[in-house]
């Protein structure tokens, strides 16, 4: 189980390679597709740079690949709230994530006040709190005070979206 | 006019009654989010910019001035409480700090810090005022060549000398160069890396980017990891010390702030270097060295200062050439450019009453943070037991905030996931953040100054080595990036190497230090569970 668990963990880390590389395949196709006239005045053109940086994203691809190959490893960032001893819990990464992507959808048709509401809530009870209605109030509370802060004190109108008039 | 006239002239600017205000509330937000555990000094400063947004630009600045270094003294506020940094630059205040907190003297520790930091900004901040006009008086007369290398040299310093694989960090960069070039070419109108998206053709905020790198993705990688027993933070009074506290704490200071200063002010220095030399020297020098490990001020002392001393460094590049070296200055000078200020040597001329008036509320902030938060610590430490839930939560949640207020549009929301996204994997794969930041913002304006140089020169490559500036940083910059080779080289060739010599022990020393420190946390916490 841990030569299988750490044999999967080192060849996740060639995403990492294969992202940098697709990356750089698409700086590079993107810059080779670009028209431009040779014009004295600007000797570099736009593409230039844009080659440097996809052989820069392809050369690290490879590098890094080899390396992990090889049994090199990224050092996973610590903190005051990280745990590392224990694995990534998507169960409580993608609910936040969907909390976000409702946030997204939400935010120009319902207003602030409702997505950003359903975005705290959402992540609270993702990240594990079960007090679902001291929770809810306190949603509500901070995209109220949000939604008039930005409107009164910085002259921001964030969409009011369903509760237009009411708010 | 000289300096000590502009100054004045800053500082007229800086009480004006609302301007004081902003400093007042500027320190306290930035100490209040940077308490918070998982935020930087950055990621305060990201999360904080749409708040400025409002403001006419110098009183956003004045503000600014108090969150950064409120930003700084809250952080260490956190390490010393919780024993766990949040930032490179304070792993070693919690070395001492939270061993000091341990044995009933937190109240010391947060002392000699607040007072350390004072001191140390407040010599820093005159330095600064001191060095960036020479400094200006030099950049005025170098052309594109030398600034082009002078970036590069920037950013391939970060890259390589901080963090742990120069690899990972080189992939970093490469990102975050790639996402400056999203969007429209600046001389000849061609969109680069839009995908027929008419909203990516302006390219991506740099504030979107920041706060999706710094805080979205931060909030995600915790929240994989989060911890299931929170870490105990050390209840604390009143900050205060004794007569010996004092007498122990005014060297470190000093000499913490000779250590943070020059090393913030270089490309490439940051603030961990200084503050492990400083802890390395303090061992040193102490005569209490047998307190080293259990809580020693002058391992508070020192480091703290460094630390500071290193933040209003970090402001003379920064302000002086318009050259980002740390992820703070990095996001300060997006707030620089989203406000329409060009930065880069001009600022001074083209801007002098506002970045006075920014120097001047350094000042001003400085001294606003030793009297707010000497009473405030036991406030502080209250935020730090935040249910963690709340907390990262309401990053998300001011982050979505943050970013959708810069354009009001949901799109950007989902460029600040797919870049959290991203941040996370960073995270996860030990790719540093800071060298992607600094692609993002240095990129673009390296890329004009090529372009500068190359037309001067009518396209002929030898343009870039006209200035000697130019072919001096290239020296230096090939040295950095040769040297891990010739190192493997002469340690290939002399099979026997001599003993580590003072410098190495040192190092080894402060990194024996740190390693336990950190062999000390995890522990800690198995304790607990």
């Amino acid at each position: 189980m841990t030569s299988l668990t750490s044999g999967l963990k080192g060849r996740s880390e060639l995403g990492v390679a294969l992202l940098l590389g697709a990356a750089g395949v698409v700086v590079f196709l993107d810059a080779n597709g670009l028209v431009t006239p040779y014009s004295k005045s600007d000797p570099v053109g736009p593409k230039t740079v844009p080659f440097i940086v996809a052989g820069m994203l392809v050369v690290c691809a490879v590098l890094l690949a080899l390396n992990v190959l090889r049994g090199g490893k990224g050092e996973a960032e610590g903190g005051e709230d990280v745990d590392l001893t224990h694995p990534a819990d998507w169960k409580t990464v993608l609910p936040l994530a969907g909390a976000f992507i409702l946030n997204i959808l939400l935010i120009d048709w319902a207003g602030w006040v409702i997505s950003g509401t359903v975005l705290f809530w959402g992540s609270v009870l993702a990240l594990g709190s079960r007090r679902h209605i001291r929770d809810g109030l306190i949603s509500v509370a901070l995209s109220l005070l949000t939604f008039y802060g930005f409107y009164l004190g910085l002259g921001i109108a964030l969409p009011a979206g369903l509760l237009e008039g009411i708010l | 006019m000289d300096v000590w006239s502009s100054l004045m002239d800053g500082f007229a600017t800086a009480l004006t009654p609302m301007n004081f205000l902003y400093a007042v509330i500027g320190v306290i937000l930035g100490t209040a989010v940077g308490v918070l555990p998982g935020l930087g000094p950055a990621m305060t400063v990201a999360l904080l910019l749409p708040v400025t947004y409002a403001l006419e630009p110098t009183s956003a600045f004045i503000m600014f001035a108090g969150i950064y270094y409120g930003g700084m003294y809250g952080g260490s506020t956190t390490s010393i409480l919780l024993n766990t940094p949040g930032e490179s630059s304070s792993v070693v205040t919690a070395i001492e700090g939270n061993k000091m907190a341990k044995a009933g003297r937190a109240a010391q520790a947060l002392a000699t810090a607040a007072i350390g930091s004072f001191v140390a900004g407040t010599i820093g901040t005159a330095l600064l005022a001191v060095c960036a006009p020479i400094v200006v008086k030099f950049a005025v007369s170098l052309g594109a060549p030398s600034y082009f290398a002078i970036m590069v040299l920037a950013l391939l310093a970060v890259t390589a000398v901080l963090g742990s694989s120069r690899l990972r960090g080189f992939a970093s960069l490469g990102l975050g160069l790639a996402i400056g070039l999203v969007g429209m070419d600046s001389v000849t109108g061609q969109r680069r890396l839009t995908f027929g998206q008419p909203l990516l053709a302006d390219g991506l905020d740099i504030v979107v980017v920041a706060v999706a790198i710094f805080a979205v993705g931060e909030a995600l990688w915790v929240a994989a990891h989060l911890r299931r027993t929170p870490l105990h933070a050390i209840p604390v009074g009143q900050p205060w010390m004794g007569k010996s506290d004092w007498k122990r704490s005014w060297k470190p200071w000093l000499r913490g702030t000779a250590f943070g200063f020059p090393f913030g002010a270089l490309p490439a220095g940051g603030a961990e270097i200084p503050t492990f030399l400083s802890y390395v020297t303090e061992k040193r020098l102490s005569k209490h060295p047998e307190e080293f490990g259990k809580g020693a001020i002058e391992g508070v002392a020192g480091p703290e200062a460094a630390n500071n001393a290193a933040a209003a460094g970090t402001l003379t590049p920064m302000l002086a050439l318009g050259l980002p070296t740390n992820a703070t200055a990095a996001v300060m000078l997006a707030a620089f450019t989203s406000y329409g200020i060009q930065p880069g040597p001009q600022l001074f001329e083209s801007q002098g009453p506002l970045v006075w008036a920014l120097i001047a509320s350094l000042f001003i902030g400085n001294l606003l943070l030793l009297i707010i938060n000497l009473p405030l610590a036991p406030l502080w430490a209250k935020l730090l037991q935040l249910p963690r839930p709340y907390l990262y939560a309401g990053i998300l949640f001011f982050a979505t905030l943050g970013a959708y207020s810069v354009n009001l549009q949901a799109f950007d929301l989902v460029i600040l996931l797919i870049l959290g996204a991203l941040g996370f994997m960073m995270r996860r794969f030990g790719l540093p953040v800071l060298p992607l930041i600094l692609g993002v913002i240095l990129g673009p304006r390296i890329e004009g100054q090529l372009r500068k140089t190359l037309q001067l020169s009518a396209g002929d490559p030898a343009g870039l080595f006209s200035e000697p500036i130019a072919v001096g940083i290239y020296v230096i910059i090939a040295v950095i990036l040769l040297w891990p080779f010739a190192f493997r080289l002469i340690r290939r060739n002399t099979p026997v190497a001599p003993p580590a010599g003072g410098a190495a022990a040192l190092a080894m020393d402060a990194d024996d230090a740190v390693h336990s420190n950190h062999n000390a946390v995890y522990s800690n916490h198995k304790e607990q569970q």
